[in-house]
């Protein structure tokens, strides 16, 4: 049994320097999820800021419709849906648009959604003593957000965030839709080689699950260090 | 502690080896049992490959469809058709998911490694479609071009020997030809009928008259299930016998004079 396993892996992953389609897989897919969760941040937090002062002050009121069709559209359609439009009809006819380019756009937009109500929803337990407090001492509106009201709130989402993150990272796994070579696809080209289902895909789900791994720990890491200056 | 955790992680993940390699086994007698019980005939094919296979409506119609549905006829099964990615094909055959594979493909000699083919029933060329106007005149002029192909297909295989192509492999032919519209690809390297099919749909768009590579195509069957290859050839033989073969590729392909 061993030899058999033995010969599959050769013939999966060594023959034709196949193993290729797998490293250059998960290098795109780690750029895709780097840079989609950097613009998911973005506008999540400025989403997320233009929702919450609307619920506080009732300023903001176009912004605000604005962020709820965002949110609503983004929210209702699948990322897969949404990866094929941006490709197909947004980008339908300019010629070198990069891959990459579309699926760090796609996800983004997409995660930015998500990220939103998570940082709003952290905006919103902040207790509203702690806002009184801040204008009560001389702050401003932002001025009490920024240092008060947000502190205590990243603190609060952070698990959520992460979480979050995570599956953005999985998701990424439908880029293959537009001819993408992600991790996912790396496996498919395998396959579709090899005609081996076992080794392929094992090995693709490997890689997921040390990324998630290695993201998590990151987290707890950055959860711990921030609950310090609790006590 | 680290120590402990890292063997056990190796002792679940061993764990879980071992259980799949037991489950395919479990699989591959359950399959010939079921297929003496109920003789259903299941092919596994991707309907996004006119006209061989494609959805007209709720059914899955085309020349590889109604030939196994006659192959199936003939050895008194019953008959059922997978629509499946094109590369989970040959897998699902090996698996025991389906007792067929057909899905206009060509042998090749990955291929047989992993499946037996049967005799071919269908002649097949791999073409090129570009731009109209485009550079482009014949295979010899993809070198260091973008190339759209399917994910699997033949054409797949062979773009990805050219020298200095980027090739990109869309899972459906139509995604590719798309692309191609659009303009960000070159060429598209596909099977000569879909090409056809494809180009008829499509504005500003031609095949070049040069075909990319001659081939055949067969249907796929498992290695350990020899019974089914010799009955399917068998079958095949005495379709294209009597004509109904010629009959049904006539009504899905207009020769080119009409």
């Amino acid at each position: 049994m061993f030899q058999e396993l033995q010969e599959k892996f050769i013939d999966n992953f060594i023959t034709d320097d196949r193993w290729q389609y797998i490293a250059d897989g998960l290098i795109t897919t780690l750029q895709v999820t780097f840079f989609a969760v950097i613009v998911g941040i973005v506008l999540g937090f400025l989403v997320a800021v233009v929702r919450s002062t609307y619920d506080k002050t009732g300023k903001l009121k176009v912004l605000n419709a604005l962020c709820k069709l965002y949110l609503t559209v983004i929210r209702g359609t699948p990322v897969v849906v949404q990866l094929m439009i941006i490709y197909f009809v947004i980008f339908g006819d300019s010629r070198d648009i990069s891959k990459v380019v579309v699926s760090v756009m796609a996800f983004g937009f997409n995660s930015g959604a998500y990220v939103a109500e998570i940082f709003r929803s952290g905006i919103m337990s902040v207790d509203s003593g702690q806002f009184e407090a801040g204008r009560s001492l001389g702050f401003n509106y932002f001025q009490t957000m920024r240092y008060i009201i947000m502190p205590q709130a990243f603190k609060n989402v952070l698990p959520a965030l992460g979480n979050e993150f995570i599956v953005l990272l999985k998701e990424t796994s439908v880029s293959g839709y537009i001819a993408l070579q992600d991790l996912t696809k790396g496996g498919d080209i395998i396959r579709s080689r090899t005609y081996d289902a076992f080794m392929p895909l094992t090995a693709v789900a490997i890689l997921y699950l040390a990324m998630v791994i290695i993201f998590t720990k990151l987290v707890n890491i950055l959860e711990r260090r921030l609950r310090s200056s609790d006590h | 502690m680290n120590m402990k955790k890292l063997i056990s992680m190796l002792l679940i993940s061993a764990c879980i080896v071992s259980m799949a390699a037991c489950g395919s086994k479990d699989e591959g007698d359950k399959k010939e049992e079921s297929a003496d019980e109920k003789q259903t005939l299941v092919m596994a094919t991707n309907a996004e490959f006119p006209p061989y296979e494609f959805h007209d409506g709720d059914d899955i119609v085309g020349i590889d469809a109604e030939m196994a549905a006659a192959v199936a006829e003939e050895l008194g099964m019953d008959f059922k058709i997978e629509d499946m990615a094109f590369e989970s094909i040959i897998p699902a055959v090996t698996g025991g998911k389906a007792d067929i594979g057909v899905a206009g493909m060509t042998v090749t000699e990955s291929r047989l490694k992993n499946v037996n083919f049967s005799d071919t029933y269908a002649k097949a060329t791999q073409v090129v479609i570009v731009k109209e106007g485009s550079d482009i005149a014949g295979p010899d002029d993809l070198t260091g071009k973008k190339i759209g192909v399917q994910l699997g297909t033949t054409g797949d295989i062979y773009a990805s020997d050219i020298e200095n192509a980027e090739v990109e492999q869309y899972n459906k032919g139509f995604e590719a030809v798309q692309a191609l519209i659009q303009e960000k690809i070159d060429a598209v390297v596909i099977d000569g009928e879909p090409a056809k099919e494809f180009v008829k749909d499509a504005e500003g768009l031609k095949i070049l008259d040069e075909a990319f590579t001659e081939e055949e195509y067969a249907i796929a069957i498992a290695k350990d299930n020899e019974e089914l290859l010799e009955k399917v050839n068998g079958a095949l033989k005495s379709l294209k016998d009597s004509g109904k073969l010629d009959e049904i590729v006539a009504k899905y392909i207009k020769s080119d004079a009409e």
